[in-house]
């Protein structure tokens, strides 16, 4: 299959650099994912031309929209590119329909044709009663929706999503997520979604690209991504523990002197990744079977979900720290306070191991 | 003197009642009572402001309103003065609105240079601002006298004369009040009209104008009062022609040496002419979505 997106960008800018390689076929939709700064924003408006590219090219539904070494950078309203900003930014004097509009209109379709398809996107988002009224009439979920709606309503080969749900409150948040993910399977072209929520990216998308400091870190299916963490932004994200370090036979040497045990004997440079709920914590030494015991001391302790999240400093090195989940009883049992001197332990059953080197990128 | 078990008694309620004063206070700390410091001149500028209005409606002689009002000078100079001040805020928003886009332009380094410039005519005695243009477009002027020599054609004592003037006066008011309404507005408008696939020009049409609307509204009716009220300039540059460069402020200004009593009654007119235009506009434009 062809492939509706097709770019190599280079955003050159004072100190930052973004380089990133997209290929994306029609009906695919693909998250970029990567914390704040890492350069989503900029891929997002340089693919909608709404920045210059430096260096690199990109075609969309077949066309070379930007080509930076022959100096061709087609103006954004030049691109079949659709975007939902973070905000939505739908025009403040005209009416929901008229927004929808908007497009068809400047693009060259007769005003009644373009009403008319503004009506039926509207309705297929099911808000087809809001035509008439004004985007200040609206609930952020609905302003959502008529966002979306309009960008669809040019039919573009190109559909850029940016942080869709960022706006909304929790309850909408959910609805709406469900809502996008039908309307994009709809949608034949390419999307690219913009997202700091690993959540709503699993969700919507069929591929996560993972950048920080302007350059993919990982990229995979969502399921891949959540499984195997290669940095430790990406770990945090999916919420698991991440250790770098070299196999030597059933054992991971860490850089500064602590191990890992394992069920399987590995080589070469490994990552270490298990969930802080395999991770068990006593304040004496038990006497049981698990491999891997480290001592260390409690540096934080928060509530997360139904469970108390720990972190462990000084395990399993001197320059690691390892988060463990337990239960509020748990932490009440063993007395866990601040600076409590604990016993963490993973079963190496629990641990999961696979290469770090590039090339598996 | 009081028996010396009231006393207490007395002595502890005060505090209570100040506690519970102060407590208020904190809680909802702008609906307390306005300090007299700021009650006192804050009276003494709304006074300012409108006792003189009120002393003219008070002291105009509206029995003889109609015999003055009908009289051919009183509607002459509000004939023209209604049209000129039209005709000027028609020609400052023309050139107005595209200046205030190129200053609000962000990447325009020399744009606050341009708007000191464009500040000037704000704060010069307009007799000045008569003045210089006199030097200029007189018939003896810089470009008058080229302009008379080959057309014959010469501004002073002509309406054109009192145009001039005024856009001269007003055009800052509209310049400036659209550049901020500019720089207040949300840019990002802008592009997301252009991923939909709107030309520059078309944005501008579709988007940014009806964005700012507000703003121009409002310049526009502070030019257009400024050109209604202009005088100074009309007078130095335009002259004092009846019918033809003689304006409402110039009507007042002669009645008052000859007729104090009609001064008083064109005074209340271009004071209600000015209030009902403001209104209308407020209501048609201000509060628009």
């Amino acid at each position: 299959m062809v492939a509706e997106l097709s770019a190599d960008l280079g955003v050159q800018r004072g100190g930052f650099a973004l380089d990133l390689e997209l290929e994306i076929t029609g009906g695919e939709v693909v998250a970029l994912l990567g914390p704040n700064g890492a350069g989503k924003s900029t891929a997002l408006r340089a693919l909608a031309g709404l920045l210059p590219i430096t260096s690199g090219q990109i075609s969309v539904g077949g066309r070379l929209v930007a080509d930076a070494a022959a100096d061709i950078h087609r103006a954004p309203h030049e691109r079949p590119v659709g975007v939902v900003f973070q905000d939505y930014l739908l025009f403040p004097h005209l009416t929901v329909l008229d927004n929808v509009a908007f497009g068809p209109i400047v693009r060259g379709l007769n005003k009644a044709e373009a009403r008319q398809r503004a009506a039926s996107l509207l309705a297929r988002v099911g808000i087809a009663d809001l035509a008439k009224s004004k985007p200040s009439a609206i609930s952020g979920g609905q302003a959502q929706r008529v966002a979306l709606a309009r960008a669809l309503a040019t039919e573009p080969r190109l559909l850029l999503l940016d942080e869709p749900l960022a706006a909304l409150d929790a309850k909408t948040h959910l609805l709406v997520r469900g809502e996008v993910r039908r309307h994009l399977a709809d949608f034949s072209g390419a999307t690219l979604l913009v997202t700091h929520d690993p959540i709503d990216a699993s969700v919507l998308a069929d591929r996560l690209i993972v950048i920080e400091h302007g350059r993919v870190v990982q990229q995979g299916t969502p399921q891949e991504v959540a499984r195997r963490p290669r940095t430790d932004y990406v770990a945090r994200l999916v919420g698991l523990n991440l250790l770098a370090g070299t196999g030597r036979g059933h054992r991971v040497l860490l850089p500064s002197g602590g191990s890992v045990e394992l069920a399987e004997p590995v080589s070469g440079d490994v990552y270490v990744a298990f969930r802080p709920a395999a991770v068990s914590l006593f304040v004496q030494r038990p006497d049981g079977t698990p491999r891997n015991m480290w001592a260390g001391s409690i540096a934080a302790l928060e509530p997360h979900g139904e469970g108390v999240r720990v972190e462990i400093a000084e395990v399993p090195d001197r320059r690691s720290s390892i988060l463990a989940e337990i239960t509020p009883s748990a932490v009440a049992d063993l007395g866990l306070r601040l600076g409590s001197e604990v016993w963490a332990a993973v079963k190496a059953s629990d641990i999961e191991v696979y290469s770090s080197s590039a090339a598996d990128l | 003197m009081p028996s010396p078990d009231s006393k207490p008694a007395h002595v502890g309620a005060k505090p209570a009642t100040q506690r519970a004063a102060a407590t208020r206070a904190t809680e909802r700390p702008w609906q307390g009572r306005i300090p007299l410091l700021l009650a006192v001149p804050a009276a003494v500028a709304l006074l300012f402001l409108l006792l003189p209005l009120a002393g003219l409606v008070i002291r105009a002689p509206w029995t003889e309103a109609r015999t003055v009002l009908a009289g051919a000078g009183a509607l002459q100079a509000l004939k023209l003065s209604l049209i000129t001040a039209t005709v000027s805020v028609i020609i400052v928003l023309l050139v107005g609105v595209p200046l205030a886009w190129i200053l609000a332009r962000p990447n325009l380094r020399a744009a606050s240079l341009l708007r000191a410039l464009i500040t000037i005519p704000l704060v010069l005695p307009p007799v000045v601002g008569g003045v210089a243009l006199f030097t200029v477009l007189g018939r003896t002027g810089l470009i008058g006298r080229p302009l008379y020599r080959l057309t014959g054609f010469a501004f002073p004592f002509t309406p054109y004369a009192v145009i001039l003037a005024q856009v001269f006066v007003a055009l800052p008011f509209l310049v400036l009040s659209v550049e901020g309404a500019l720089r207040a507005s949300d840019r990002r408008y802008e592009e997301a009209a252009s991923t939909l696939g709107a030309r520059p020009v078309t944005i501008i049409r579709r988007i940014t104008l009806p964005l700012i609307g507000p703003g121009i509204a409002a310049g526009a009716v502070l030019a257009w009062a400024r050109a209604l009220g202009e005088f100074g300039a009309t007078i130095t540059f335009a002259g004092n022609f009846p019918g033809t460069t003689r304006t409402m402020p110039l009507e007042v200004y002669l009645a008052l040496e000859t007729d104090p009593g009609s001064a008083l009654l064109l005074s209340v007119l271009l004071l209600g002419v000015s209030v009902a235009v403001l209104a209308l506009l407020r209501e048609r434009w201000v509060s628009r979505w």
